[in-house]
């Protein structure tokens, strides 16, 4: 049963996707690192939830390349 | 002379040196250490004749484990030198983060109340095994059936049918033994282990660090510091904490291919130290020395009539104090096993549950010191990323704190399925149910584990049983007088009998009075229980 939501959920979804962009903004590479790290850690702490952590992490790692 | 430097049990020659044929023992415990002599403690404790064999004479030299358990410390009161050890260690409760050249945060771990032991408390382990061999001398003064050979070092471990042949080496030359059972407690690099071509699987870590021990001349707070990534020690890590008697324990993580002379050498301490305690802070080098860990064990702790217990068993990393506490848990484990088997009380398979319960106990230790070492030496350029994100967030974000790993406090293991458990009863605590130690709490005016003994008893809280269970003490106290009692042995029900072993953890319980199903808890508890039908 899988819990993580990957239905559209981001109201204004170009605008959220900018918001991305300039956070990184003229940053090296590893201050870009450290900050998603740091993002990656803080939304997870919001979510809670370990097994939506879960499958989130996995449908990371199975997508893309 | 310093208690380390002091022969405690020189070698003296045994009779059994003489004999003609080897001496045949119901219990051989080979090394002194704190497992060895917890378990030879408890031996002598239940009148089981034992021969503890350590090929030193004295207690152990150094920097070793330093920090011992609240479990630990009530398995110690069942011993008879609780009072002592948690009287002659230092508790501490505040302690501070820093990451690189800031202090990111404190905390306070506030103890739970209504238990006689603290959480920890510091103390060398030589300390420890000083009051141990006291306890030991004490009970071979009362004339029970315990002997300490010094300076006899074991080198050849031959099982045979129904005993196992030691070779003993001694100053005067070697002589043989015969033992019903050996509790192997010969530490991280046990002979036993090698005689019986057992493999220590697990993982090497390749990190070195130093310990030094100093003793400071002026006020210093009681409190643990730990550092990620210091000014003193570029990418490594630091720990300062407070032992019995001014002294301060300081671990620096060295990394892996250093020149071990060089480190240890004062004129290359000094000044890190003091970078790391400040230019005002006075103090004195104890000693130094450098070591390397594994996380690994063998497969079995019960190898026929070899036991293996502590770091001959499993080995850890120092982060959590997971060493000594859980070779005292294991002896705690063990020793009444033994002791049913020897008196032909229990069948030898009860042995087995020896091993069934303390490996994962060992696997559990082992994955929470590995987690640690993994965030205090992060292993990959992302895990470093990872951990330094961790730190940076814990300095204004609270939920990053909890994931600040320097070490997880040890607590006893659950054992979770035990042949010897029976299945739990409905509506009581969770933290009491079956595979938990019994937890502590105010009973009038003393404490509940003091009241419990180290036979099989049935706790009975709020109903009224007969005294004459078969095989069983019961130990009976009202419900609704102790509030914290009642929290952790009832939760809402009105009563409750719980079946504890001889090493007070929890087998059974009940919300009722039935004979029948007590006595069918008890036999499987003690593994007399063949069949089910």
């Amino acid at each position: 049963m899988t819990r993580l939501r990957t239905e559209p959920n981001i109201p204004d979804g170009d605008g959220f996707y900018e918001e991305l962009l300039e956070l990184h903004q003229g940053r090296s590479k590893e201050e870009s690192d450290s900050i998603n790290a740091r993002l990656i850690l803080l939304l997870a702490n919001h979510i809670g939830d370990r097994e939506v952590l879960r499958e989130a992490m996995k449908a990371a790692a199975d997508t893309g390349l | 002379m310093r208690i380390f430097e002091t022969p405690l049990y020189p070698y003296e020659r045994s009779p059994d040196q003489d004999a003609a044929a080897p001496a045949r023992h119901p219990v051989v415990v080979v090394g002194a250490g704190p497992a060895g002599l917890a378990a030879a403690v408890d031996l002598a404790r239940r009148d089981i004749p034992v021969v503890l064999l350590d090929e030193n004479d004295r207690v152990s030299y150094g920097s070793r484990a330093i920090c011992f358990a609240k479990r630990a410390l009530e398995i110690l009161d069942r011993l008879g030198c609780g009072d002592e050890i948690t009287g002659d260690g230092v508790t501490w409760s505040r302690g501070r983060v820093f990451f690189r050249d800031r202090r990111i945060y404190e905390f306070d771990l506030l103890a739970e109340e209504g238990h006689r032991r603290p959480a920890f408390i510091n103390l060398q382990q030589y300390r420890l095994e000083e009051l141990l061999v006291r306890r030991l001398r004490d009970l071979q003064s009362e004339g029970r059936p315990v002997e300490l050979r010094g300076g006899s070092r074991v080198t050849k471990v031959e099982p045979a049918a129904d005993s196992v042949l030691l070779t003993v080496e001694t100053p005067e030359g070697p002589y043989r033994l015969e033992a019903e059972w050996v509790v192997a407690c010969d530490g991280a690099g046990s002979t036993v282990r090698r005689e019986l071509g057992l493999e220590f699987v697990g993982q090497v870590f390749e990190d070195n660090f130093l310990i030094a021990d100093v003793t400071m001349k002026a006020d210093f707070p009681t409190e643990r510091w730990f550092w990620f990534d210091p000014p003193f020690n570029r990418g490594q890590s630091a720990l300062l904490h407070k032992q019995p008697e001014g002294l301060w324990r300081i671990d620096l993580q060295l990394g892996p291919d250093v020149d071990r002379e060089e480190e240890q050498r004062p004129e290359n301490v000094v000044p890190r130290l003091r970078q790391m305690l400040g230019d005002d802070v006075e103090f004195e080098l104890e000693w130094i020395s450098v070591y390397t860990f594994q996380c690994a064990r063998i497969d079995r702790f019960r190898h026929g009539r070899v036991l293996f217990a502590g770091d001959a068993a499993h080995q850890v990393s120092p982060f959590g104090a997971r060493g000594a506490n859980s070779g005292i848990q294991d002896v705690d484990n063990l020793v009444w096993k033994l002791e049913r088997v020897l008196r032909g009380r229990s069948p030898d398979s009860l042995l087995d549950s020896y091993d069934a319960e303390r490996v994962p106990a060992a696997d559990e230790n082992i994955l929470n010191s590995t987690r640690s070492t993994d965030f205090i030496s992060p292993k990959s350029e992302t895990s470093r990323l990872f951990r330094d994100a961790v730190l940076n967030l814990a300095e204004t974000q609270p939920m990053a704190r909890p994931l600040v790993n320097s070490g997880r406090l040890s607590l006893p293991h659950v054992v979770l399925d035990s042949p010897l458990q029976s299945p739990d009863a409905d509506g009581l605590p969770g933290r009491t149910r079956p595979g938990s130690p019994a937890v502590d709490a105010p009973v009038d005016d003393g404490w509940l584990l003091a009241r419990l003994g180290d036979r099989f008893q049935l706790l009975a809280v709020g109903i009224d049983v007969p005294d004459d269970e078969p095989g069983l003490e019961v130990v009976g106290l009202p419900a609704r007088r102790h509030p914290l009692l009642d929290e952790r042995y009832l939760g809402g029900a009105p009563g409750a009998l719980y079946l504890l072993r001889p090493d007070q953890h929890v087998a059974a319980r009940f919300t009722d009075y039935d004979p029948e199903r007590i006595a069918a808890a008890l036999r499987r508890a003690s593994a007399q229980e063949t069949d089910d039908s």
